[in-house]
């Protein structure tokens, strides 16, 4: 089976305290750490789990900037086979939609049986995965946290629904899966393995390669842009026990006994 | 102005939570009337039909055993046969929005805005709508450009009713202009969750642990307080993804929905996936040490700490009496 999965560079939410600029046009980046997004991870390791099984090559896709090349070597010390980065600057200030559309054309360069992305970015659209999917015309599922081969022409996949339900599906290839986590445990990855790929050379993909009009992607197709980051206005929100370490928590325990939680 | 359209999900004909909020959502971008489009089949149908029909004006009813379960790749179909070009059309962001919006959208061919929190300004061009990133840390106004039509999810409980439903509205038969019903994904059944070792929706008193108790060791020091308090230990997500703790101690839309009278959430963020899970007002004390996290906004006592000094210490407090 010939596999592509969609990773994505992100700052990483739970090693940083994500602060928006005083003037709101974007986060502070000092410091920011990147890593790949997290649902990301997961997808690589069904797709490498999936070709251990059946055979195949597993492909990692990127679009970003020259730094977005780290997160593919990572993917690729898990296991993956080989990395492609999307990268012009024409992509720059695309959509979601954009996006789609510049992994629309790398993914038509190849004969690819699955593409798989991860449910979610930083961004919390979950998007990607179905534009590319119905910009191909190909099936698409997603939520997946269950994979079963078929009989090649088609799969068994269980989606997350409400309640930790599992909806089945039968869903024919090629098709396109967006991945939940809990799927696998995806394999750690030490800095062993990514010396080894470091060297691995990784092919980088323009708007001419892929033959997209520039409209068609970055800011200038975007129909969905962003005005501002802001601090929303909070309701009344926490209040915050000060003090010491034992003061709060004397001040918890009486709170806790008042309102029920400790007899 | 383009026309609306709100996606109506139900569950054997109950209407979802969501039916209202669509309806109010979709009067923030405009006055103009709301059509509901309701989908499956026989009496449930009819059922769900007539509950639309209190919220909006006009609903458009699609009958088909094709329709008894609602596949997002089916529905596209349907609604890209239904909806003129240049529509506007809401669906809740839960896991079916999630599969249908972005590909309807391309083949609508026409903007597309998730998980919508709040709608600040619109006009036939645009609308200016609130998102948030990075885990709740960061809200954004995006500008969405509307003149060709848009798809918008709408994130659950955003978007309140506040007024008795009583539109009085028509039903339509419009199963005749469902148009082809095939797919390439074909709906098998649903598989029901299992249930776990304790019931954590009869505890009064829930320890939450979240991504913030950083080792699968540091689970003891939870359940240490909550044995000590007579609480039950639940958790987020990542917990359970990482197989620290079983799915059905997990708390949020994916995982149970919990009603306790007070609930300690330790080192959790507060995603809206996870209280979408914990209902009927409790008494929430969130401990986490940035003082930032969302669920501070949210919670009613908050205490900027390291939850891994600060549960033990609690907990022998509580041993002392
Ligand atoms: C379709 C879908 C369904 C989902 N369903 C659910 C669901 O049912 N339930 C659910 O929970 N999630 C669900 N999620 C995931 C959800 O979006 C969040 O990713 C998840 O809730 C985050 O869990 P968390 O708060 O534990 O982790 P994080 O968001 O990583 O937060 C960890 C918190 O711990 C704090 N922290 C770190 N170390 C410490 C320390 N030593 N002391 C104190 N504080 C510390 C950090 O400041 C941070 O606030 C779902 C996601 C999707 C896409
Ligand atoms: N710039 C990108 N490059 C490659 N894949 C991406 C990119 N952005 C999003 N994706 C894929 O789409 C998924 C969902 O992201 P999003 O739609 O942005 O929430 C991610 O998990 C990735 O698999």
């Amino acid at each position: 089976m010939e596999i592509l999965v969609c990773v994505k560079r992100v700052p990483d939410t739970a090693e940083n305290e994500i602060e928006v600029k005083a003037d709101g046009t974007d986060i502070e980046q000092d410091d920011l750490v990147y890593s790949v997004n997290e649902w990301d991870n997961y997808a690589v390791e069904e797709a490498i789990q999936i070709r251990d099984k059946v055979g195949g090559a597993v492909t990692v896709v990127t679009v970003g900037d020259d730094e977005a090349e780290e997160v593919l070597r990572r993917e690729m010390a898990m296991g993956a086979d080989s990395g492609i980065l999307c990268s012009d600057d024409a992509f720059e200030g695309s959509d979601g939609r954009g996006i789609a559309a510049i992994l629309k054309a790398e993914i038509e360069k190849g004969k690819y049986d699955l593409v798989l992305t991860g449910a979610q970015a930083d961004d919390g659209a979950g998007q990607v995965g179905g534009m590319v999917a119905a910009m191909l015309d190909w099936p698409y599922a997603s939520l997946v946290n269950k994979i079963e081969a078929g009989d090649g022409g088609s799969i068994t996949v269980g989606r997350e629904i409400e309640g930790g339900n599992q909806e089945m599906n039968e869903i024919q290839l090629p098709c396109v899966l967006s991945i939940q986590t809990g799927i696998n445990e995806p394999r750690y990855v030490g800095i062993r393995g990514i010396r080894k790929v470091a060297s691995v050379e990784i092919p980088t993909h323009g708007a001419a390669d892929l033959g997209l009009a520039a409209d068609a992607v970055g800011a200038a197709g975007a129909k969905v842009k962003r005005v501002d980051y802001f601090m929303p206005e909070l309701g009344e929100g926490a209040e915050i026990l000060e003090g010491s370490m034992e003061e709060k928590i004397d001040k918890l325990i009486e709170m806790l006994k008042a309102k029920g939680g400790l007899k | 102005m383009a026309q609306l359209f709100a996606y109506i999900a139900h569950k054997q004909g109950v209407l979802d939570d969501s039916a209202a909020e669509l309806a109010v959502a979709a009067a923030k971008l405009s006055a103009d009337p709301v059509t509901a489009i309701v989908t499956g089949s026989g009496a449930e149908l009819d059922t769900a039909c007539t509950a639309a029909a209190a919220i909006y004006p006009a609903v458009w009813k699609f009958d088909n055993a094709a329709l008894a379960y609602p596949n997002a790749e089916i529905i596209r179909k349907l609604l890209v046969n239904a909806v003129p070009a240049g529509s506007l059309v809401l669906i809740a962001h839960d896991t079916f929005g999630m599969d249908l919006g972005p590909g309807l959208s391309i083949k609508l061919d026409c903007a597309y805005a998730a998980d919508v929190i709040g709608i600040d300004s619109a006009d036939a061009t645009a609308a200016v709508l609130v998102r948030q990133e990075y885990a709740g840390m960061a809200h954004a106004h995006m500008r969405c450009d509307i003149s060709k039509g848009a798809v918008l999810t709408i994130r659950p409980g955003s978007f309140q009713a506040t007024e008795t439903p009583a539109a009085g509205g028509q039903v339509q038969d419009k199963s005749g202009e469902a148009g082809d019903l095939s797919a390439n994904r074909r709906f098998l059944e649903v598989v029901q969750a299992e249930a776990g070792d304790v019931d954590i929706t009869k505890s009064d008193v829930l320890v939450s642990v979240g991504r913030g108790i950083e080792d699968q060791e540091n689970i003891e020091i939870a359940e240490e307080l909550a044995q000590a308090m007579g609480a039950v230990v639940s958790c987020s997500r990542p917990i359970v993804d990482a197989k620290w703790l079983e799915k059905s101690r997990q708390v949020g839309t994916s995982g149970q929905t919990v009603k306790p009278k007070v609930y300690l959430a330790m080192g959790i963020s507060g995603s809206f996936q996870h209280l979408g899970g914990l209902k009927g007002s409790p008494f929430i004390v969130a401990v986490n040490k940035n003082p930032k996290t969302p669920i501070f906004q949210v919670a009613d006592v908050g205490i900027v700490e390291d939850i891994l000094e600060f549960i033990p210490e609690l907990t022998e407090k509580i041993q002392e009496g």
